[in-house]
Formats: C-alpha cells, sequence, structure tokens
C-alpha cells in the first residue's frame, strides 16, 4: 500500500503503467467499469462508489470528491474543479484536445464519450493537470482502454439498466476479440429518458434525452516492442432538454478518432514512446423548437473541428522518472445564430456566435519524478506553449471592433507553468506540499464569443480578444494519519489567480437577446482567491463494514470584494459499507449548508441547504453460465424536492428513484 | 515548347497589343460598363443616356452617371455643360426634390455625374419629369421627358416638417452594403426653401440611435452622431449594426442652436421617433 501510494504521487505514468499490467494480468472484462486514477491527493476518492455499472460519465466523475457537475439539465453536465469550470481546466480524451461546439456550455467534452469508451479517468488538480494542456483549475484525461494483446479470442458481455424516474433506459453490448498480435473490440450503448421528476412527484419538463453511442478500437503488433492502435468514436445525442435554459439541443455529435504508435523497448531506460496522430469533429445544433413560448425563434449551430498528434516519452533513470510530451493541435470553432423575426416580412436575422476561430498551438511538457527515498518523492513539472488565435471570418473581426476597435484578426500568446510537490508517506502519516504557477489563454467565448446569452446571471455576454493571460498561483497541502483503525485526513489548497477573466457589465450597452438585463464584455479582475479545505475521516469497523465521512468548505472571492460564482457550499458526505465477496450494500448520506456566501453580483441566489438519503446494493454471480453484476438502490430516499449550488437557475433535482442495473459477461 | 503551339501564342499576343494600341482612343472604351442604363432620351441630334448601378431610380439618394451622344458622328461629347430639374406632377402644384449639379466625373471622358434624391414617388412609378438643359460649344439644348421613379422597400429617404416650420429632405447615402461592423453613416440634408430650391442645410447635428423592433428594440453601442462635413456637404457618422435583419436608424435633428426641431428619445415608452430611416440586410 504503501508503495503503491508513493508511486501514484510520483507519476501519473508509472501508475497507468501499473495499472495496465495488473489489469493485463487479470485481462478485466467488465468494460463499463472505470478505474478512477487520482493524481492529485487533495481530495481521496472513495473506491467503492461506482454503484452503477451504467451510470454515465457525469454521474461517475460526480462521485468523485474532486469534481462537482454543473447541471444544466439531466444531461451534459460541465465538469468543475477547485470551483472552476471548463475555461480553467484542461479536458482531454487520451491526451487528445477536443472543443465543445456549443456557445452556451451545453456540451462538455464528457458528454461525447461514454464509459463503455473509456478504461478509467485521470483527474489532477491545479498545474498538476498541465500534462496535456495549460490550465488553472486542474485536468481531467479521460482514458481510453489500452492495447489488449491478452489472446483470449472473443468475449461479449451486456449491460441493461432501468431507473424509475424518467423511465431512464439503458443498454449496452460490448465484443471483443483478442490475439496475440492483433485485437478488435467494439461497443456500443444506448440511453434513453423522459423528463425526470423532482421530490415530490413534480415533472421537470424539458428534460427527457436520447443519445447512442459506438466505439470500435483495433490493434496490431509490428513487432515484440512496436504496436499500433486505432479508435473511433461515435456519439450522438437528439433531443436533448435543458430545463435550466431557454434552448434545447436537437443534435449533439461527435466523431472522435485517433491512430496511435506505441514502442515499448524492454529492459531499457526508455520505458515507452507513445505517438498519437488524431482528429475530431463536433456538430451541436442548438434549437428551441420544441418550447411553447419563446420572444423569438433561433438557430443556433455550431461546428468545432480539431486535428492533433502528441508524442509522449517515458524515461526511467536510477531514483528519476522523467515524462515528456509534445504536443500541438490545431481547433477550427464557428458557431452562429438565425433568429427568425416574428414579423414574416422582416428578414432574419443572422450573427456569427463564434466568427470562426482558428486556434494553433503547440507545446512541450516535462517532469521528473525524484524519488528521493523509499518515502519522499519531489515532483517538478514544467510546461512552455505557442498559442495562437486567429478569426478567419472578416465579419467576425468588423463584429468585434463594434466593442474593441483596435483588435487585429490574429492573436498569439505564449504560456508557461511550472509546479513541484514534495511528499512523504510512511505507514501511519503522509503529508505533501506543493506549489505552481500556471497561465491560460482564453477560451473561444471569453476572446471571441458574440453576443452568448447567459441564463445564469442574464446578461448577454461578448468575448474580448485583447485579455491577458489568466495567471495563477497555487499552494496546496495535505496531511493524514492513521490511528489502528481510524483514518484521518486534511487537504487544501489555495488559489490566487491575476487578471480573473470574468465578464463585467457594460452599462451602456443594450442586450440582444429579449428580457436580458444588459450585457457583460469578458474583462479581467485585478486578482481572485479561491480555498478550498477538506477533511475526511474513515473507520474500519470490521473487515465487513466501514464507515467514511468528508467536509469540505470552499471560499472565492475576487478583488472587487464580490463572491465569485459556483463556490460550493459547506458539504458533507457519510457512508457507511458493507462488503463481502459477493454482495455490497452502502448507505449514503449527502448534503451541503445554506450558501450564504452566494453571488448575487454574478447572478446567483441562495440556495437553501439539503440533504439526500440513498442507498445502493449489489451483488455479484458467477458459474458455468458466465458472470452477472447485479447493481440496484434507491437514490434520494426520502424524495427531497431540492436544488443546489451547482443547479444552473436552480433546476431542481431527481426526485426518489429506484434504479436496477444488469451486467452480463459471457464466459 | 513546339512551334504550333508558340504560334497561337504569339497571335494572341499581337492581338492584345493591338488592341492596347486602339485604347488611346478613350471613346472605344465604355466607360459605364460597371452601371445599367436608366433611360435614353433623345432630343433632335443628341441623346442623353442616364445610368446607375441599377439600371433603374428609386426613392431616396440615386447617384446617376450620364453620357451625351452625338448621333450624327455616333461619338460622346466630352466638353458639354448640362444641368437638371426633376420634377413631380402633383393634382393641384409641382415640385422638384433636392440634387446636385452635373459635373464631369473624375477621370472619365465621357461621363457627366450628379445625384438626385426623390423623396417620394407615385405606386406605379410615374409622376416625375426630368427636364436637361445642356450646352454644347455656345448652343443651348433643352429636353424634358418623363422617367419612372419606383419606391424603394425600405424608408430610405424622409421629407418632415420641423418645429421651425420649414420643410426638409434627410436621405441615406451610406452604408450602401451594410455589415456586421462599425459602418461609416452618411446622410444628405437639405431644406425645403420653396417648391424647386432644396439648398444642403449645414452645421446641424443628427442623433443616432438604432434599434432593432424585431429584437425587443434591441440597440448597439458605439453609433456616433452624424456631423456636417463641409468638404462634401454631407454629414457623417459611426453606425454599429451587430447582425443583419431590420434596423430602424432612430434620428433626432438638432438645429446649429443645438435645439431638437425633429425627433424623440427612444425609451421605454416610446419605442421609435418620429424622425426614422430603415435599413435591411
Amino acid at each position: 500500500m504503501k508503495k503503491l501510494l508513493t508511486i501514484i504521487l510520483s507519476s501519473i505514468f508509472y501508475f497507468a503503467g501499473f495499472a495496465q499490467n495488473h489489469e493485463a494480468n487479470e485481462t478485466k472484462k467488465d468494460t463499463t467499469k472505470l478505474e478512477e486514477v487520482v493524481i492529485s491527493t487533495r481530495r481521496k476518492l472513495s473506491n467503492h462508489r461506482q454503484e452503477k455499472t451504467l451510470s454515465s460519465i457525469d454521474e461517475f466523475l460526480e462521485k468523485s470528491n474532486n469534481i462537482t457537475m454543473i447541471k444544466r439539465g439531466n444531461y451534459a453536465w460541465e465538469p468543475a474543479i477547485n470551483n472552476m469550470v471548463s475555461d480553467r481546466l484542461m479536458v482531454t480524451i487520451d491526451g487528445m484536445q477536443i472543443f465543445g461546439a456549443c456557445t452556451d456550455k451545453m456540451d462538455p467534452i464528457t458528454s461525447y464519450v461514454d464509459v463503455s469508451n473509456l478504461e478509467k479517468v485521470s483527474i489532477a488538480s491545479g498545474q498538476s493537470g498541465t500534462e496535456n494542456g495549460h490550465c488553472v483549475g486542474g485536468g481531467i484525461d479521460l482514458k481510453l482502454p489500452n492495447s489488449k494483446f491478452f489472446n483470449s479470442g472473443l468475449k461479449s458481455s451486456a449491460d441493461l439498466g432501468f431507473e424509475t424516474n424518467g423511465n431512464f433506459f439503458a443498454t449496452g453490448l460490448d465484443l471483443e476479440y483478442s490475439g496475440n498480435d492483433f485485437f478488435i473490440s467494439a461497443d456500443g450503448m444506448f440511453r434513453n429518458s423522459d423528463n425526470y421528476n423532482a421530490g415530490g412527484n413534480e415533472e421537470v419538463h424539458f428534460s427527457q434525452f436520447q443519445k447512442y453511442n459506438i466505439s470500435l478500437q483495433a490493434g496490431y503488433k509490428l513487432s515484440e516492442t512496436h504496436h499500433m492502435d486505432t479508435n473511433i468514436i461515435y456519439d450522438r445525442a437528439t433531443d436533448v432538454g435543458y430545463p435550466a435554459l431557454p434552448m434545447d439541443v436537437s443534435l449533439a455529435e461527435a466523431l472522435i478518432t485517433s491512430v496511435t504508435h506505441y514502442y515499448r523497448p524492454e529492459e531499457k531506460s526508455l520505458k515507452s514512446l507513445e505517438t498519437k496522430l488524431y482528429f475530431n469533429t463536433i456538430t451541436h445544433i442548438m434549437d428551441d423548437s420544441n418550447r411553447p413560448d419563446v420572444p423569438i425563434r433561433m438557430d443556433m449551430p455550431g461546428w468545432s473541428d480539431t486535428y492533433g498528434l502528441y508524442s509522449k516519452v517515458d524515461l526511467l533513470n536510477n531514483r528519476h522518472h522523467y515524462n515528456f510530451n509534445l504536443n500541438g493541435y490545431y481547433n477550427r470553432s464557428l458557431a452562429e445564430m438565425t433568429m427568425f423575426s416574428n414579423n414574416p416580412s422582416e428578414p432574419d436575422m443572422f450573427m456569427l456566435t463564434w466568427p470562426d476561430i482558428r486556434t494553433f498551438y503547440t507545446g512541450v511538457f516535462a517532469k521528473d519524478d525524484w524519488h528521493i527515498s523509499e518515502n519522499k518523492t519531489l515532483s517538478t513539472s514544467i510546461r512552455l506553449g505557442y498559442h495562437s488565435n486567429r478569426i478567419a471570418d472578416p465579419v467576425g473581426v468588423q463584429s468585434l471592433q463594434i466593442f474593441h476597435p483596435e483588435i487585429e484578426d490574429q492573436q498569439n500568446r505564449f504560456l508557461k507553468s511550472v509546479t513541484s510537490n514534495y511528499s512523504f508517506k510512511n505507514d501511519v502519516f503522509g503529508f505533501s506540499f506543493g506549489v505552481g504557477y500556471g497561465e491560460r489563454a482564453p477560451s473561444v467565448s471569453e476572446g471571441y464569443g458574440f453576443f452568448l446569452f447567459n441564463s445564469f446571471d442574464n446578461y448577454d455576454y461578448i468575448g474580448n480578444p485583447n485579455l491577458k493571460n489568466e495567471k495563477a498561483l497555487e499552494a496546496n497541502i495535505s496531511y493524514s494519519r492513521t490511528f489502528n483503525k481510524f483514518k484521518l485526513g486534511i487537504e487544501s489548497s489555495y488559489f490566487y489567480i491575476l487578471d480573473y477573466i470574468i465578464g463585467e457589465i457594460e452599462p451602456n450597452v443594450s442586450s440582444m437577446t429579449i428580457g436580458a438585463n444588459g450585457v457583460r464584455v469578458y474583462d479581467a479582475l485585478n486578482n481572485a482567491s479561491i480555498f478550498d479545505i477538506y477533511l475526511n475521516g474513515s473507520y474500519k469497523i470490521s473487515d465487513r463494514l466501514t464507515a467514511n465521512a468528508t467536509v469540505g468548505y470552499n471560499y472565492g472571492i475576487g478583488s472587487n470584494e464580490e463572491n465569485l460564482p459556483l463556490i460550493r457550499p459547506l458539504s458533507y458526505f457519510a457512508e457507511l459499507n458493507y462488503n463481502v465477496s459477493k454482495f455490497n450494500a452502502a448507505i449514503q448520506l449527502e448534503g451541503n449548508g445554506n450558501q450564504s456566501k452566494f453571488s448575487s453580483f454574478y447572478g446567483e441566489n441562495e440556495t437553501p441547504a439539503y440533504a439526500v438519503l440513498n442507498l445502493n446494493l449489489g451483488n455479484a454471480f458467477y458459474g458455468d453460465y458466465g458472470k452477472f453484476f447485479l447493481k440496484y438502490g434507491i437514490e434520494n430516499i426520502l424524495d427531497s424536492n431540492y436544488s443546489t449550488f451547482a443547479d444552473w437557475n436552480n433546476i431542481l433535482r431527481p426526485g426518489r428513484n429506484f434504479y436496477v442495473n444488469l451486467s452480463y459477461v459471457l464466459p | 515548347m513546339k512551334l504550333k503551339y508558340l504560334i497561337p501564342l504569339i497571335t494572341i499576343a499581337f492581338l492584345f497589343s493591338c488592341s492596347t494600341d486602339d485604347n488611346d482612343d478613350i471613346q472605344s472604351i465604355n466607360e459605364v460598363a460597371d452601371l445599367l442604363l436608366i433611360k435614353e432620351i433623345v432630343n433632335g441630334d443628341q441623346t442623353i443616356e442616364l445610368f446607375n448601378q441599377k439600371g433603374m431610380l428609386e426613392t431616396g439618394y440615386n447617384q446617376i452617371s450620364m453620357r451625351l451622344k452625338d448621333n450624327t458622328s455616333n461619338t460622346y461629347i466630352e466638353d458639354a455643360t448640362l444641368s437638371w430639374m426633376p420634377i413631380m406632377q402633383m393634382p393641384t402644384m409641382q415640385h422638384s426634390c433636392p440634387n446636385s449639379a452635373i459635373t464631369k466625373a473624375i477621370g472619365k471622358n465621357t461621363v457627366y455625374e450628379g445625384f438626385i434624391i426623390y423623396q417620394m414617388t407615385n405606386l406605379d412609378g410615374s409622376g416625375w419629369s426630368i427636364t436637361i438643359d445642356y450646352t454644347i460649344e455656345g448652343i443651348n439644348y433643352t429636353v424634358t421627358d418623363t422617367i419612372e421613379v419606383f419606391q424603394y422597400e425600405n424608408q430610405n429617404v424622409s421629407s418632415f416638417m420641423a418645429s421651425d416650420d420649414t420643410r426638409y429632405v434627410l436621405a441615406l447615402i451610406e452604408p450602401k452594403n451594410p455589415s456586421i461592423a462599425v459602418n461609416e453613416m452618411k446622410i444628405g440634408l437639405f431644406k425645403m426653401e420653396n417648391m424647386t430650391t432644396f439648398p444642403v442645410v449645414d452645421n446641424y447635428t443628427i442623433e443616432l440611435d438604432p434599434r432593432m423592433p424585431g429584437m425587443g428594440n434591441h440597440s448597439s453601442p458605439n453609433n456616433s452622431d452624424l456631423t456636417f462635413n463641409s468638404s462634401d456637404n454631407f454629414y457623417y457618422g459611426d453606425l454599429s449594426l451587430t447582425m443583419t435583419g431590420y434596423w430602424k436608424l432612430n434620428l433626432k435633428l438638432l438645429n446649429s442652436n443645438d435645439d431638437v426641431i425633429k425627433g424623440e428619445d427612444i425609451t421605454d415608452e416610446n419605442e421609435a421617433s418620429s424622425l426614422y430611416l430603415e435599413l435591411e440586410f
């Protein structure tokens, strides 16, 4: 255990390699079961949270203490780490850059993959998340499965899930052929949900969705040391309702493709050289045709295409473990809006909301994990990158010049990130301390958005190409101690963010959206501070019974003395777990305190305290017929009618829900 | 390269070089090639050709190019002086409209140009006539003919009585091809001194408030009021258009003492000014 934790702390890749070897041995078949890798020690994840095998990526991430999910509906939740959302995070799919095509953040990257596509999720806090790109809040890397040269022949499994609330139905099928030199695996997943009910049988309108996802992965061994993999994911969601927003989505479609070459020499200091070429394309069609009453009908399609490559090197030299990553990508983001006047004699109104922004990035990452001794590790990483944005459509330049007369069609930036972390761990106590500095470029919306309506604060947002890089200084500390059967941990981090990008009210500008309060132009606060602290304890009552609990507190304030929005209030989670080999049961209590430090300045109101109780149970059956995994339980047992700080416009969360998931793995 | 390919090339090159020689005779170049014919008015030995970009006259500002042809020699007269007088025949009276002097087009030999701002027309395009006086080598000629003027789809000109008991004509000249941008806006402002005299009004101010009535009267930022430019006698300002569609350009006219003589502010209660122009793109 001690060794394992040292490794977790010291290296992403070493751990990935370790997990992979481990899995290779047991040839894991349940592909819907994700494994979580926590790089940061800031908030430990309970490893017994996957109560549903068919949970979506969103539900899966939400179980992680490190992440909160911002909800605009029942689908496509937006992950936040350290109280920071998409623009401040680096979300990648196996190192591939991919950018949503929705100007209103209705399609976070996590919505374009399904659990069946992935093997594990790496979550890294702050500057330790810069392995694939620059970020301030942290990084999430959704890892694709490793190559499966297991020589295990043909295998298949099927999943079926049903939930009473919203008549949610999900089914998945997985086929895999694995030889010594060749493998191919295919899986498909289908999910469908009607409107769900909040507590007290209150129907939440426009909360339906439907999606299917298929993926294909194949690999070929060129030699003992070289092999190549190719991976294709196609994901298509239709009829997705967003109860918190004035519009829905009629289509969200992604094609994610990659080809990877691996070189793994044996018995050398070079552990691996991995090179990936990738392409992905997203089409996102926002419309309001299902809404009965709108001030004006509109269509808002968006497109995002990304081409990229990376090359990763993994080197081991005595007590040093080096990682290098050279990567680059080219992205095209385009979105437009057409409004249909209520007066048929007037022409349609059109504007470019993302005026064909071409982003080019190239950068290099280097990391050294220095295992000073068995207990002590010093990790240091650096990332340097060149980032450029170009407005390819001249109309886009002219549009933005209405607000920023002095802009050109191209902006170049140089981005830097550096972090260092010292950790110590032995049988009874662990300690880590890290500091970091990082920069990020503004996102496409922050830099170039044109009249993007934010229903949260009811303002239209205008991008600002002249924004400076946002810069973050961070420090984090964690301490844990074991007292016989009781374990106590405390983790805290602090971010001091300079030129914190946020919309500032432009008092003399009239909103475009009918009924909006006004217009905000992206600008920067001189600085902002975000602080969080988590205390967790676990107690092993017996071999079968464990209890654990976490209490967290978060705080965020800008230099304008205003609270930052979407900061988690006092939160708590407690769980009692019962585990035997073929049965497990858990009862959970989860809640938030009253959101007293809400940000009325940025459109928030006070969300009252809430608590919900969940029960989940699992059985496993093994036999000659194969393996069955049955997961079932009740969510929100008391049918509370509630919403949380992370619910856009206070949309209500689901009320009582009975669920059952059945997985069958053929022998 | 084979000779059989070279010969046609040489021939073509030769032909082109010949045509270059022809260019010395400017008359053979069509100096109105990018314009469409509105009307030809034949007057004995001369024909007056009227052109503009659309090949038709509409209410509002019309930039017009003219050529004067000698029908006997079939050449264009390059040194004539011309003037015009548009007249609208009403049931009980007749009146003219703002118009410019006719000048020789800069850089052209055969083309004369000017503008006419038609503030109104009949629904079938009838009602207007034009009288053109011209002098060739000391001899004066005059010709009058009817001319069709069609109603433009939007209000691009406004004829109104201001609080100073004077009738004004105000016409939109630019932007002709608006885009989602800060457009340069150009307006012509004229005073109706009598039925046939419409002098330029100088040193007034035209306040601008563009709105989209279809979008809850959405406005745009960074517009500027129009001020008089004495070099060409038009008013200039900045017009920001945040999207395509129908825009109502609400205006307020201030005289040289900054007194509002026409138009009102836009408020929640008052959605439009009584003085406005329209734009669609």
